[in-house]
């Protein structure tokens, strides 16, 4: 609707449902409840429902890494049949990189841009919509491959052919891979489009690039790397997709095809994609750092420039993943020396986050702890990484528990540690109650000692020579203690999480006796901590005009004299009262919920019954038109507006408060 | 300007008005997805390249896409594919002028071109057949099928594309202030066409063995 001229005639939405012909797909109007959440266009909430979904594949996956290391835990183990046992790890993988890392990051992504550049939403609200509800039915089609595929796929989580053509792989296993991993891919293009459009084109007045936060600019990068990356994998999921469905001739040796196309295609895509897991992590590090040492971040721009120079040198050393399949000497030697070039930005950053500690006054708060545990273990995986662009060492580790320790380090050590400390971070922000410290400190030391149980040993295993991806082995070679020790460590990480699901029960329990948090707990930086906590669903009351870096500390510091750092405004004084009025919003649309439902549908067809694929092509375009005619901008709707009807404070407001509380609950 | 910000949801965000760059919303969102479409088609094209002469290794699987071209036939419905783009220009400045009568006729000549050019793969395709040469005949023809075939789908989506215009132009929808659809269409069907241009080039230009 335009900006409201009078004040709304319609808070609960019965009139116009009454009026509308559509029954349960009707637009609503106002928080009720979970239609609220299914026919969301809010930035704020797509990026809570990310997050649930994405903790809840984190535990999915981390079920897989549970049964893996119980098989493992001992000799001759007999807990999972080798075939089941390649099915989990390779859905354990999966499920991480795809279900989980990414779309938690999505997440972070969604709620936090348009608050650090000072826009209301993103450029297009409800194509975000899309992405969340296509890729959460790309998440489920995938993992129905247990309940109907006869099994989940067997070939790794990079797939090599030939093992995932149809002679070495007969169930449906990877077919329900190439198709969900496509559907996934769909919904991180659309959102990787819809995020780069929305920083450079929503940035608040006086935003330049060079102002941006530094979480906002490595997303950025992030998305570029998607953009360009996921194309690549989506021509090879074409191609294994049509091998295996209809009989093509691209990966069969037999026939002449090319088992080596995959892999170039795959890693053309999977390097890229080693960033796309990490960069988000260092974006979020980069912000809790320089919050709880108190100053600004070390050197903002070489941080902005070596996070695009790993942007850029991400695409050309993807062949280190493939000194040993016999691309030749000459191009060994070449991506061993372009790997080698990589860890020099990537240094620069961690030296960067160490100069922004030193002399800092460091509060070691959860997330800090977090932040500095992502940096010392992504530092551990960077060296072993060093060692592997060596391709003479890489020949001895390659498909050992080296590389499985190394991978874990850089994507679990740096990712997910980091991710983990930005959950704590922004949590206050995002459900307007605070993590109990305490708990929160005996969950990071869980996860952290925990970690290194795990995958320490790993390094030791694979330098005595145990492969990866072997379902059991013999006792005599040494391997049990470590093993053992492991298993150990990853009940631990498990025990780390449990104690962090417990922590958001009990401090929602607690939240009603403590003091709300306020808009900006942690005294941070960037203009998201401007805003009440949680986020009214206009963001800012009114738009703000940006003069420097770390706009927000700015508004709450100047300098004496002496050039020393003095509080000029308070929290309260600084920051915005969540009282706007005649906020223009886009309304809520079921439509993309619809159209994503149908993709599946497709999936199953080109599987099981090409008349499924009729049924699910048709729910696509009869949404997709449905779309299309639907206005933006609903004329009659009020789902907005109760900031407008005298509500100051958002809390006020019955229904808002429920969305959010429910969010919390199903949250984690 | 803080209204401007406000405005810019989905497709009514006019012109470019209120962003910071001073490009559109959409036509942003285009140039970006374009940059995505060129590792796409630089994906098959390179698959495309690697395969081009690979031969199966049976007595009847030998026969490769090359070895049967029209390439005079092809020559001639690539030409009528690229004189769409011009007709495009055409659509377009016909608008810009408000002649929305012009502005259809355009339109529909850009779809009739993009829909010959179906036709002639159509065609194609069926003659190839005939010979034998399908998507499962060997690794060449599989990855000539599916380049073309991707491309293909490119242009058939183009035409529906040009068509909805089409349809809102007869609804007047259509007037000279929503230049912008039109221009954003426009990129996408000259992004089809030169990538046309590439593959031409590659399949049936460059000589092989
Ligand atoms: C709870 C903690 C975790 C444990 C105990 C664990 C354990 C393992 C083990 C033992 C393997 C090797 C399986 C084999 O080669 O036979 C593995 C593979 C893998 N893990 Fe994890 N993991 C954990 C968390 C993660 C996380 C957080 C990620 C990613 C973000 C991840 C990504 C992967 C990938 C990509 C593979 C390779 C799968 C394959 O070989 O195809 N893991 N994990
Ligand atoms: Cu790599």
């Amino acid at each position: 609707m335009a900006i409201t001229e009078e004040p709304l005639a319609l808070t609960t939405g019965e009139t116009a449902a009454a009026a509308r012909p559509l029954g349960a797909l009707t637009r609503p109007q106002g928080g009720n409840g979970w239609r609220d959440w299914l026919s969301t266009v809010d930035h704020k909430k797509i990026g809570i429902m990310y997050g649930v979904a994405a903790m809840f594949f984190f535990v999915v996956g981390g079920i897989e890494a549970l049964l893996i290391r119980i098989q493992l835990a001992a000799p001759e183990g007999q807990f999972l049949s080798a075939e089941v046992y390649n099915q989990v790890f390779t859905m354990h993988g999966v499920t991480m990189v795809f279900l989980f890392v990414m779309p938690l990051a999505a997440a972070f992504a969604n709620y936090l841009i348009p608050l650090q550049i000072g826009a209301r939403d993103v450029a297009f609200p409800r194509l975000n919509a899309l992405s969340f509800w296509i890729w959460l039915s790309g998440a489920i089609f995938l993992n129905t491959s247990w309940f109907v595929g006869g099994g989940g796929a067997d070939c790794g989580w990079f797939c090599y052919s030939p093992n995932s053509g149809v002679a070495f792989s007969p169930s449906n296993g990877v077919d329900f891979y190439a198709l969900g991993l496509q559907i996934a891919g769909i919904a991180s293009l659309i959102g990787a489009i819809n995020l780069i459009v929305t920083v450079l084109n929503m940035r608040a007045p006086g935003m330049s690039l060079f102002r941006m936060p530094m979480f906002t600019w490595l997303m950025l990068v992030t998305q570029f790397l998607l953009l360009f990356a996921l194309p690549v994998i989506t021509v090879a999921l074409f191609l294994l997709m049509f091998d295996r469905l209809f009989d093509a001739q691209f990966f069969n040796p037999e026939t002449g095809g090319d088992p080596l196309l995959w892999q170039h295609l795959f890693w053309i895509f999977g390097h890229p994609e080693v960033y796309i897991i990490i960069l988000p992590s260092f974006g979020i590090i980069s912000e809790i750092i320089p919050t709880f040492s108190r100053k600004p971040i070390f050197g903002y721009s070489f941080m902005v420039f070596s996070g695009i120079a790993i942007g850029f040198m991400g695409w050309g050393v993807w062949a280190h993943h493939m000194f040993v399949s016999g691309i030749g000497p000459f191009s060994v030697a070449a991506f061993s020396l372009s790997t080698m070039f990589i860890a020099v930005p990537t240094g620069v950053k961690i030296l960067n986050w160490l100069a922004t500690m030193w002399g800092g006054k460091i509060r070691l708060t959860t997330a800090m702890l977090y932040s500095v545990g992502a940096v010392a273990m992504f530092t551990i995986g960077g060296v072993s990484g060093v060692t592997h662009a060596l391709a003479p060492a890489d020949t001895q580790q390659t498909d050992t528990y080296y590389i499985v320790a190394h991978f874990h380090y850089v994507i679990f050590g740096g990712g997910v540690l980091g991710l983990l400390g930005g959950l704590y971070f922004w949590f206050p922000k995002i459900f307007g109650f605070m993590l109990n410290e305490t708990i929160g400190k005996v969950n990071f030391w869980l996860i952290l000692i925990g970690f290194n149980l795990t995958f320490g040993p790993m390094h030791v295993l694979g330098l005595q020579g145990m492969s990866r991806r072997i379902d059991t082995y013999s006792p005599g070679f040494g391997f049990e203690l470590w093993n053992l020790v492991a298993t150990i460590g990853s009940f631990t990480i498990a025990a780390g999480m449990l104690v962090l699901f417990f922590n958001i029960w009990k401090s929602k329990r607690d939240a009603a006796d403590l003091p709300a948090p306020g808009p900006d707990p942690w005294d941070a930086r960037s203009l998201e901590w401007s805003v009440p906590s949680p986020t009214p669903e206009h963001n800012f009351d009114t738009v703000p005009v940006v003069e420097g870096v770390d706009e927000w500390w700015h508004r709450k510091y100047g300098y004496d004299e002496d050039k020393r750092v003095v509080r000029i405004a308070t929290i309260e004084e600084a920051a915005q009262d969540g009282s706007a009025t005649g906020v223009h919003l886009p309304a809520p649309s079921f439509w993309p919920l619809v159209l994503a439902a149908g993709l599946p549908l497709i999936g199953y067809g080109l599987i099981f019954n090409l008349w499924l694929c009729v049924i699910g092509g048709a729910l696509t375009g009869i949404a997709m038109y449905s779309w299309a005619l639907e206005p933006v901008d609903d004329p009659d709707a009020g789902h907005d507006d109760h900031h407008d009807d005298g509500h100051d404070d958002p809390d006020d407001d019955p229904e808002h408060a429920t969305a959010v509380t429910a969010g919390a609950e199903g949250g984690e | 300007m803080a209204t401007a910000t406000l405005e810019s949801h989905d497709t009514h965000d006019d012109h470019g008005h209120g962003t910071s760059t001073g490009i559109s919303n959409t036509k942003l969102a285009m140039w970006t997805f374009l940059g995505s479409e060129c590792l796409l088609f630089g994906g098959l094209i390179s698959t495309y390249l690697l395969y081009k002469t690979r031969r199966g290794p049976g007595p009847d699987n030998t026969t490769i896409p090359t070895d049967i071209f029209d390439i005079p036939f092809t020559s001639v419905s690539s030409f009528v594919l690229l004189m769409s783009s011009l007709t495009m220009v055409l659509a377009l400045s016909a608008l810009t002028r408000g002649d929305n009568r012009a502005t259809r006729a355009w339109l529909l000549t850009t779809a009739m071109l993009g829909g010959v050019f179906i036709g002639g793969q159509v065609y194609e395709f069926t003659a190839f057949l005939r010979e034998g040469v399908g998507f499962t005949h060997n690794p060449a023809s599989s990855a000539f099928y599916t380049l073309t075939g991707f491309h293909g789908v490119h242009v058939s989506l183009g035409i529906v594309m040009l068509m909805s215009l089409v349809v809102a132009s007869k609804q007047g929808k259509l007037t000279p202030k929503n230049t912008e659809t039109v221009e954003v269409v426009g990129l996408y069907w000259h992004f089809v066409d030169v990538v046309w241009i590439f593959i031409f080039t590659v399949i049936y230009l460059i000589p092989t063995e």
